[in-house]
């Protein structure tokens, strides 16, 4: 997806307090508002308060078991917007088949579960090992299947790839419904619920820190350079292929980590819960959020599952209401909340610096 | 086989080696043939330029040469094939193209776009090197490398190419119509450039439509015809060639 240049850069230090410098209240917001994004040890203090009520919150019962699983449901989609902003926002390509990846995760993790290992393992501390390993497990299974979709990308761009994996998730669910082994269109019911509010936290949070660190290595300069021009990529010495590869597997991992919290949390898997809707609502997160924008995927896929469910006594209507909400975005901010920009928490220190000392030297070290 | 063998069709007697040696290069786009069985050398230091008018095949040259199209017929670059040789790593081995259009990343900032190219080196050291080169030519780059570099100005997004180019330490420039869409004043400075970084050692092979301009910077040129180079001759000879001021300059 080919964006305009902005003036509205991610580095850019006045973003929100020139738009808003009409209004004194909003003024003093702004302000505040970049104090507090100036903190930057505020992130690892949230981070531990973060960790310390996902262990409180189930144990005092500080919310409704209701509000604990829109919760936990938050963080999976998270990972899985992160992951597929990777693909769609960053390298600029158009996957509409997360959901396939998804599956792949979610099936290996729950067979594992509930047919391969022995009941005794799940049981007791052992769990706490065990249950990361399936989740890995799942991941690693949805990589190898991204190195599978990956190969295309090779060869072709944009809507033709987008079709590609468009067909890939349509693969996916026919061949698990069509395996009586591992319950064909019926699924898998009665997976235990091993997902825990102090695991999703643990994995979103490592989802978004590995992200993030790509992005701002080498190889994440190469997925952007891929977006902007891939003859020009090519010609600034990027081994395009190698990254591709690497975006996707990578993007995949995620995806497949998220599947496999999604059936410990779920407790029942079937084809049918990751078809082309499912990868719908991904897309619609990346986009709701931002394209390009660790902080954008965040806010995005917050928003979208919160809306849902507050939205839910409309019933019906909810699925009027959304997809104009989203109308109303494109119109309004064709980007979406974050697209290209990124909160200054997620941006490294090095990258910060850049712009602030002008030396040669300094530029240099990277 | 070495490049010693090869046939000369150079100009110069002397027994030099070329650096970059093409040799009946045929590329075609489908069933339209764009070159036609075309061979040419650039020696080490010199300023080659491929003039012609739109069509002819002089970026589709420089596209084979950067491994950017397939080909028949060989490309020999200091001795060795560069047939089936990946893009990423003909610019690894020296040879840097600044394509038609700039192909700047628009969404990246100036000094992420010169980061880009350093992406295969491992050499640290030499790239901030590399950098306070680059400034020293380009002083405006300096300046605006926190800016995003879509929102430069055409001469400045030029500017960066060529810039960009300099980072992956080439010791071959390739520069497709670097004059394109930029006013008189600016096409003279990015020839001075263009002749400066010469100086300082890179060899240049130069696709220009401005015939009248790269003929005057230019040690050697080319005339390519709908795929064919049909006049070679010293920059000077062809400005005086009236074939060419008929066609190319005006008359």
């Amino acid at each position: 997806m080919t964006t305009q240049p902005s003036n509205d850069s991610s580095k850019s230090k006045l973003s929100w307090s020139a738009r808003f410098a009409q209004s004194p209240l909003l003024l003093r917001i702004a302000q505040a508002w970049e104090a507090l994004l100036a903190r930057r040890w505020l992130l690892p203090v949230l981070l531990v308060i973060g960790l310390a009520l996902s262990f409180l919150i189930p144990q005092f019962r500080l919310v409704n078991e209701y509000v604990q699983l829109i919760m936990m449901y938050v963080g999976i989609n998270i990972i899985m917007t992160i992951s597929l902003n990777l693909i769609n926002g960053y390298m600029g390509e158009f996957s509409v088949g997360h959901a396939g990846f998804m599956a792949v995760g979610a099936y290996i993790g729950a067979l594992l579960t509930t047919q391969v290992l022995p009941y005794a393992w799940l049981e007791g501390p052992l769990v706490m090992i065990v249950f990361p390993l399936i989740v890995l497990a799942g991941g690693a299974g949805a990589a190898l299947v991204g190195l599978l979709v990956a190969v295309p990308s090779f060869r072709t761009r944009g809507d033709y790839l987008a079709i590609v994996t468009l067909a890939f998730n349509m693969i996916v669910k026919s061949v698990i419904e069509n395996i009586e082994a591992i319950g064909g269109p019926r699924g898998i019911p009665g997976i235990d619920k091993l997902t825990t509010m102090p695991w999703v936290f643990f994995w979103t949070v490592l989802a978004v820190w590995v992200i993030r660190n790509f992005i701002y290595s080498n190889f994440g300069r190469g997925v952007l350079s891929l977006r902007e021009d891939e003859i020009a990529s090519d010609l600034m010495s990027v081994n395009t292929r190698q990254v591709k590869l690497l975006a996707f597997v990578l993007s995949s991992f995620f995806a497949g980590i998220g599947g496999a919290l999604f059936a410990h949390l779920l407790q029942f898997i079937s084809p049918r819960v990751f078809d082309i809707i499912k990868s719908t609502d991904f897309l619609i997160m990346v986009y709701l959020g931002g394209i390009g924008s660790i902080g954008g995927s965040v806010l995005g896929a917050t928003i979208y599952t919160v809306l849902l469910e507050v939205l839910r006594p409309l019933q019906v209507w909810r699925f009027v209401l959304m997809p104009l909400l989203l109308v109303f975005l494109m119109l309004y901010r064709p980007r979406g909340i974050m697209g290209l920009r990124e909160f200054r928490w997620f941006v490294p220190n090095s990258e910060l610096l850049v712009g602030k000392k002008k030396e040669v030297g300094n530029a240099a070290a990277d | 086989m070495s490049a010693a063998s090869l046939p000369t069709s150079s100009p110069r007697s002397d027994d030099q080696i070329p650096l970059l040696a093409v040799r009946d290069l045929v590329i075609s786009y489908g069933n339209i043939l764009a070159v036609k069985g075309i061979s040419f050398d650039v020696y080490e230091g010199e300023i080659v330029t491929l003039i012609g008018a739109n069509g002819a095949g002089k970026s589709t040259t420089l596209r084979g040469i950067s491994g950017l199209v397939p080909y028949s017929g060989d490309i020999w670059y200091q001795g060795q094939s560069l047939r089936r040789v990946p893009a990423d790593q003909i610019v690894g081995r020296g040879i840097a193209q600044v394509p038609e259009g700039r192909g700047i990343f628009g969404n990246l900032t100036v000094l992420e776009n010169l980061k880009l190219a350093t992406w295969q080196r491992k050499d640290k050291g030499a790239i901030a090197d590399d950098y306070e080169r680059v400034f020293k030519i380009f002083p405006r780059l300096q300046e605006r490398q926190s800016q995003l570099s879509g929102t430069l100005s055409g001469g400045e997004q030029q500017m960066l190419a060529v810039g960009r180019a300099l980072m992956s330490r080439a010791k071959m420039m390739l520069l497709d119509e670097p004059s394109m869409g930029l006013a008189p004043v600016l096409v003279r400075d990015i020839f001075q450039v263009v002749q400066e970084i010469n100086r300082q050692g890179t060899t240049v092979l130069l696709v220009e439509q401005n015939a009248n301009m790269a003929l005057r910077v230019a040690s050697r040129a080319y005339v390519l015809e709908t795929g064919t180079i049909t006049l070679a001759g010293t920059g000077e000879e062809l400005l005086k060639d009236p074939r060419v001021r008929e066609a190319y300059l005006g008359g």
